[in-house]
């Protein structure tokens, strides 16, 4: 049936069955660059997940009491989870999740460029779980109505765990906020470091950002980047208030009429330094993931060669 | 308060804790993602195990020290884990080899311990032998992967089984802290824990074509708070948050 319709008839199905809401399913027709767009952002989505188990990882080791390590522990345990469903969701659509991983260590795909910022302090790890689990969680809730059902599907399970992992974080700033005069200086200076890489989080401007219109249309993105960014402030800046600590803005002000705070201008020149590798730990990050897979190169030739010798003995 | 019974749960607790840490050092650099998994999962169990143990034994001691007082503020001599338990991650083989000879000699012990008359210590190996097993299970399949697989990790985690063996006898140390509790309390006998951890490693060692070293040098001393270096910059990393900002709540 497919050899009988030409390529423009089959985009006007694709998009007909976007328009009613019906998922696209791994073995339908799907264009090429519906394709392609979609390997990258869940490539680099799945990346993420792995590259930002590193600098919470930092602070496992340290971690100030038992709970706080176990939880710090099963958060990092389901930013891997996350990573694995979010390959095997690539590899629908035939992305080898070796070859996807070939590209971050290369340089070649990107990662959200939070994670390019050190973890100096404890309270960094409430900063993370509650601004950039937070940023995320606004970012990824729409995309449990994607049109690409593997990736809407991981997604519903991926925003449940990060909500637990926002609320640990915000619950971790309220501790430090209500705490010594110590641990409240260490709160307000995550908060300074990471408030705004976190609304850096939602990507350029929109006037800026050339995949968006397309993946609006699609039905991959349901919003747009300063729309989402927008929603985050509304909802971020009373919760610094409720605990007391300072959001490092002297342009932010709540704007009676619309109902919308509005903020200062993000250092753009920063962005874009930080998304082109020059943020302060690009180098580190990459290198540790690359340094990972090389030295466990050995670990996966044994596991296949013992499960091919496995097979022979079989069947001899 | 029953300073013995107060003695043998830290025992069980600081070898917890200690693997646990050791094994948290991982997470983001294992060689597989499924891995990266595992191992935290582990580490994750073996932490929740400290913490029981830990509340158990602030519990004996009157509450005089809380569990994270227990665990994080005591000085280098007063720990009491295996000399094994802190041994370097190394390579992955080493790792894996560190874990195969404990949780084989936790799984018998544990499986023992939920006889123990004490009704809150058999709990908690109740609760451990659970997890253990399923560590057991992922620690020998690797074991056997490794040691069968290439010539290269056979190699390697032989190297591994002959360093990490000098501190297996340990395993199986006893002083007067067992002597005085054991008919009391129903505690393992761990000559017989022995029996059943050799005749376990045994097998899987031969599946996995590896050889048990001829030099059987041991080394002990964990028991009774004499470590080795490792452990001083395994606190250091530990303790930082505690010692750096005495009193606090987290």
């Amino acid at each position: 049936m497919v050899k009988d319709l030409s390529i423009q008839e089959l985009e006007e199905r694709f998009q007909e069955k976007i328009n009613k809401d019906i998922k696209i399913e791994p073995n339908d027709w799907m264009p090429d660059d519906y394709r392609q767009t979609l390997i990258r952002q869940i490539s680099q989505h799945a990346h993420s997940e792995i590259v930002g188990m590193l600098p919470e990882g930092n602070w496992i080791t340290r971690a100030p009491n038992l709970r706080r390590k176990a939880v710090l522990l099963a958060k990092v345990q389901d930013e891997a989870g996350h990573g694995l469903y979010l390959y095997s969701a690539a590899e629908t659509l035939g992305a080898d999740r070796e070859e996807t991983i070939d590209d971050l260590h290369s340089g070649k795909a990107k990662y959200s460029s939070i994670f390019n910022y050190p973890t100096l302090t404890w309270a960094d790890m409430g900063a993370i779980g509650w601004l950039v689990d937070g940023a995320a969680i606004m970012n990824q809730v729409p995309l449990c109505r994607c049109s690409y059902g593997p990736y809407a599907r991981a997604m519903v399970r991926v925003c449940k765990e990060e909500s637990f992992h926002q609320r640990q974080g915000f619950e971790i700033m309220a501790h430090l906020a209500q705490g010594s005069p110590e641990q409240k200086a260490m709160a307000q200076d995550a908060l300074n470091r990471f408030w705004w890489p976190a609304l850096m989080m939602f990507g350029p401007n929109d006037a800026e950002s050339k995949h968006t219109l397309q993946s609006m249309k699609w039905k991959i993105k349901r919003h747009t980047n300063d729309e989402l960014r927008q929603q985050f402030v509304d909802v971020t800046v009373p919760q610094a208030e409720m605990i007391g600590l300072t959001i490092p803005d002297k342009d932010l002000k709540f704007n009676e009429k619309t109902g919308h705070y509005e903020f200062g201008e993000i250092n753009w020149d920063e962005f874009w330094n930080v998304v082109k590798g020059n943020g302060p730990c690009n180098k580190d990050r990459v290198e540790t993931r690359r340094k990972a897979k090389e030295n466990g190169a050995w670990v996966r030739e044994a596991a296949l060669a013992y499960s091919e010798k496995r097979q022979n003995r079989k069947s001899a | 308060m029953n300073k013995e019974l107060f003695e043998y749960v830290l025992r069980v607790g600081d070898d917890s804790l200690i693997l646990g840490q050791r094994l948290s050092e991982w997470c983001g650099h294992g060689p597989i993602l499924e891995e990266d998994i595992a191992l935290t999962n582990i580490a994750l169990d073996l932490i929740g195990q400290a913490t029981n143990l830990f509340e158990y034994a602030s519990q004996i001691e009157g509450g005089k020290r809380s569990a994270d007082q227990l665990a994080f503020l005591r000085f280098d001599r007063e720990y009491r884990n295996l000399l094994l338990v802190e041994q370097p991650n190394g390579d992955f083989g080493d790792t894996i080899m560190r874990q195969f000879l404990f949780d084989a000699f936790r799984k018998p012990f544990f499986e023992r311990l939920t006889f123990c008359t004490d009704m809150q210590l058999s709990g908690i190996a109740e609760k451990s032998l659970k997890e253990t097993k399923y560590h057991l299970k992922h620690s020998s399949e690797w074991v056997i992967r490794l040691g069968d697989g290439t010539e290269e990790s056979h190699n390697r985690i032989q190297n591994s089984l002959d360093s990490l063996w000098r501190y297996t006898d340990e395993l199986f140390f006893e002083n007067d802290v067992d002597a005085s509790l054991l008919n009391e309390y129903h505690l393992p006998i761990l000559s017989d824990v022995k029996q059943e951890w050799i005749k376990n490693v045994e097998n899987v060692l031969n599946e996995a074509t590896l050889t048990i070293p001829n030099n059987n040098w041991q080394f002990k001393g964990g028991r009774e708070g004499l470590h080795s270096e490792h452990l001083g910059k395994i606190l250091a990393e530990m303790q930082y948050m505690q010692r750096a900002y005495p009193n606090m709540e987290w």
